[in-house]
């Protein structure tokens, strides 16, 4: 133990003072270098490294994000597609492009992928670009587990499609419920492939989830104090705050299920004590919270739209907090609203229409606070604020459908028809693809340092617009008139031929406008106007860093006096100096006011959370054919996370 | 922009060790949501009893002896393990080692006693829904004393290298020291579904 005592009397104990730590090897500091030489050691520093293991190995949140944002786009259109496909199908009565078991895969995949493969994770892909910058932070929190999280993702994803491509997608429908997924009437693997497919979508989602509350909580800029974080960034935290207590309801679900199709328990078997409603509890558990898991990241781009394009501060800033935190918690008591149709007892019922109804409190506050920022400020007309408007008109339309909803009679007569159908789509897309579509002509330009066109964005808006409602709306009459959702045909005689009709050219002009904004995306990212730090002349932190913003985000970590620094500070921004630039050090500070606390290092790029993403999935795969698996998967996992933990000598490492 | 120097912080330190630390609120979030996959579990068991006419179903109730003893190991090993926490805290390697092997062992303890737990059950997983219940419950948490321990048994390897003299890692053991905590915390709830509810008819 010498050496310890030698290590003990040597070293000044770092920053403690104590104990048996190495002496802290110090690096040059960013105090008093000029501009490019300052830049010149952050990117040596911050970089990914060029080639293809570099690019494997990368850390950085910005090109995870990417990652995550081109590969949730691939599965909107594979969900749109599908959506298409049935649509065609049920342009008239009695079709026969489709037949009943391709239609039933065709919308358990739309259902899927739209809800676990496109809307949670390009959700969260948009904070993992955003709240770094936003916070004013040089990396995310668990940069490695950020990177395991889209590689989970990704093999997640592709399992769920190569199924399809091999007849053995899941055909129970997106929510998969007992018996019919059961081991009696779902024979083959296409439930076990829900059930795996649900349970590594989550473990990603639950991954980034913790990455970004402890982003939001310990790494903000110095200054930013609670009452300072944008409003975007308070919406990603309470999401990830659902996703935490919500997510591992449905991983329980699809567990369970898995065991009592692979191992014989009798969870959900009536027969031997288990229930078949306990499938609905628990799988709704979950789902009603993951309707804001999508909605409320929405409500934080249309905050930070509104404010930009009404140039002024958000009105009722407190207000929008505490509505965001309330809705976050009144999803927790809402799943049973999903049960209605189940002969649940009627003081059950009641209390959940009551607190159905109770959320449109909260969500109505914030749709007023916005409406009275645009009344107060000056606002500009651009295609970002089009697509708010669009959201405007159609969440609140889809909100009044989910209060007529609430109410159990009616409930009973429109139940699992189109009316559904057609109010959750209002609400999913009107809440938050055209917040998103609105976000990515805002963001694009930070993120690709080019604008994109104005005009084919105004026109991708009103097709979008009109397409959308004239293949929704009138779902809500066929609903009414009685058309069950998850047919694949109708008799001529009920006469429905000619809605659909009109419902299938709807859908159609929807998918051209994503056409041109494909297009629009392609085009823009190489031909865009180049857009300068700030096109927008918005307030918030990422805004202060150049388009696309460098490996290390900021040249030196902003200092934070206002809500929008930006508008605060227009002429220089207050920032901090004293880090190193030859390690990855980034601030952390207090959870509440933001004091500067410690300077951490962040990790460094490996490939590791690589080789563990792939050990946890060839573990899922093989346990659709093998309890086995678990026992098999265990040791490749165990080594792959020892070696992503395991130091390497980095300063990152040791200090 | 142009930039203006307000702040210095070069003489913040480098480390932090529990709340200060990203790693230690990390730490608290995994606990959060699988503290909740753990009270899901035992919802789902109480959802089934209450449901049941009879509850546990006509066996007879689980010999409670094995799952009595690791109870009693862990309770002991709470102690142990927070002297081990001051340890961490003051940075101080030898005491930290030992207290590093001491707690593998009081983790290898407990998952050598059950072992027997699982043929105590009286009950196997297929027999019916409370047999499937058991075996989740327990196994659920028999998964997480197999990563902790495991997770114990690196660092210990960790801190006998010279990787070990850092102030991350002193803060990994304290983290090490939360996460046990919570492994011992979640087993007394399960520790009384599975043994006691059955036997209070």
């Amino acid at each position: 133990m010498s050496s310890a005592r030698e290590r003990r009397l040597a070293g000044e104990g770092a920053a403690a003072g104590k104990g048996d730590l190495a002496p802290e090897r110090d690096g040059p500091r960013d105090t008093s270098l000029d501009d490019s030489s300052l830049d010149r050691w952050l990117a040596r520093t911050w970089q990914t490294a060029p080639g293809i293991i570099g690019a494997l190995s990368s850390v950085d949140h910005k090109i995870v994000a990417r990652r995550y944002l081109i590969t949730a786009f691939a599965f909107l259109c594979l969900g749109g597609l599908s959506a298409v496909a049935m649509r065609i199908q049920l342009s008239g009565p009695e079709r026969g492009l489709i037949g009943p078991d391709r239609y039933n895969q065709l919308f358990t995949m739309h259902g899927v992928t739209m809800m676990f493969l496109f809307a949670v994770p390009i959700v969260q892909a948009t904070g993992i670009y955003l709240v770094p910058l936003m916070v004013g932070t040089r990396n995310i929190a668990f940069p490695r587990l950020n990177a395991f999280s889209f590689w989970i993702y990704l093999s997640g994803g592709l399992f769920a499609w190569v199924s399809f491509a091999l007849d053995m997608a899941p055909d129970v429908g997106w929510f998969s419920y007992v018996p019919l997924s059961g081991p009696e009437f779902g024979p083959g693997k296409r439930s076990d492939v829900w059930a795996q497919m649900i349970t590594y979508t989550e473990v990603s989602s639950l991954a980034v989830a913790v990455a970004t509350i402890v982003t939001v909580l310990k790494q903000r800029a110095p200054g930013m104090s609670l009452d300072k974080i944008p409003l975007y960034v308070w919406a990603m935290l309470v999401t990830s705050f659902v996703i935490v207590f919500a997510m591992p309801a449905v991983m329980i679900t699809s567990t369970f299920l898995i065991l009592d199709r692979l191992v014989g328990t009798h969870i959900f078997n009536p027969a031997e004590g288990g229930d078949v409603l306990l499938f609905q509890h628990l799988f709704w558990f979950f789902g009603h919270p993951e309707v804001y898991i999508i909605f409320l990241p929405a409500t934080g781009m249309v905050s930070s739209i509104i404010t930009a394009f009404a140039r002024r501060p958000v009105f009722g800033y407190l207000g929008m907090v505490l509505a965001l935190i309330a809705v976050g918690f009144l999803s927790f008591g809402l799943w049973v609203h999903h049960m209605f149709a189940t002969g649940l007892p009627k003081l059950g019922a009641s209390f959940f229409t009551a607190s159905s109804m109770l959320i449109a409190i909260p969500n109505g506050l914030q749709i007023f606070c916005w409406l009275a920022t645009l009344w107060d400020g000056r606002p500009i007309i651009r295609t970002p604020l089009l697509f708010v408007f669009g959201f405007f008109f159609t969440f609140v339309a889809g909100g009044l459908t989910g209060v007529m909803l609430a109410s159990v009679p009616l409930d009973l007569q429109v139940h699992d028809t189109y009316f559904v159908v057609a109010h959750f789509h209002y609400v999913l897309i009107g809440g938050s693809v055209f917040p998103l579509l609105g976000a990515t002509y805002f963001w694009f330009p930070k993120i690709t340092g080019r604008m994109m066109s104005e005009r084919l964005g105004r026109w991708h808006f009103w097709l979008a617009f009109l397409g959308f409602n004239a293949a929704f709306f009138p779902m809500h009459i066929v609903g009414l008139w009685g058309m069950p959702r998850r047919v694949y045909t109708y008799p001529v005689e009920l006469g429905w031929g000619n809605i659909n009709l009109f419902i299938t050219a709807g859908a159609v002009i929807l998918f051209l406008s994503f056409v041109l904004f494909t297009i629009n995306l392609v085009y823009s990212a190489s031909r865009g106007a180049p857009a300068g730090d700030n096109p927008w002349n918005a307030g918030t932190l990422e805004w202060a860093t150049s388009s696309p913003p460098p490996s290390y985000n900021f040249a030196r970590i902003p200092v934070v006096t206002h809500a929008e620094p930006l508008w605060a500070e227009r002429d220089t921004l207050p920032v901090a100096t004293g880090l190193r630039v030859d390690a990855r050090e980034l601030v952390i500070s207090t959870v509440a006011e933001a004091h500067p606390d410690v300077r951490e290092k962040s990790a460094t790029p490996s490939i590791w959370p690589l080789f563990a993403a792939l050990a946890v999935g060839a573990t899922f795969l093989y346990s659709i054919f093998s309890p086995w698996a678990v026992v098999w998967g265990a040791g490749p996992i165990a080594i792959t996370l020892i070696g992503w933990f395991w130091p390497k000598g980095d300063p990152e490492d040791e200090e | 922009m142009k930039q203006r120097p307000v702040a210095d912080l070069s003489k913040l330190p480098t480390f932090g060790i529990g709340p200060r630390s990203p790693t230690w609120w990390g730490t608290l979030a995994f606990m959060a949501l699988e503290g909740t996959g753990f009270a899901l579990a035992a919802g789902t068991y109480l959802y089934l009893a209450y449901l049941s006419p009879k509850w546990p179903l006509g066996v007879p109730p689980p010999n409670h002896w094995p799952g009595t003893i690791v109870t009693l190991l862990l309770l002991a090993s709470v102690v142990p393990n927070h002297i081990l926490n001051r340890y961490a805290e003051a940075c101080a390697m030898v005491p930290v080692r030992i207290g590093l092997i001491v707690m593998s062992l009081l983790g290898i303890a407990p998952l050598v006693v059950r072992w027997f737990e699982f043929p105590a059950l009286n009950i196997y997983w297929d027999t019916n829904a409370y047999g499937s219940m058991l075996w989740v419950l327990l196994g659920l948490h028999t998964t997480h004393l197999i990563t902790d321990v495991g997770d114990t048994m690196v660092l210990t390897v960790l801190m006998f290298t010279r990787h070990g003299y850092s102030g991350r890692r002193f803060g990994d053991v304290g983290d090490n020291v939360f996460y046990w905590d919570f492994v011992v915390a979640t087993w007394i709830p399960i520790y009384l579904l599975i043994y006691w509810m059955p036997r209070l008819d």
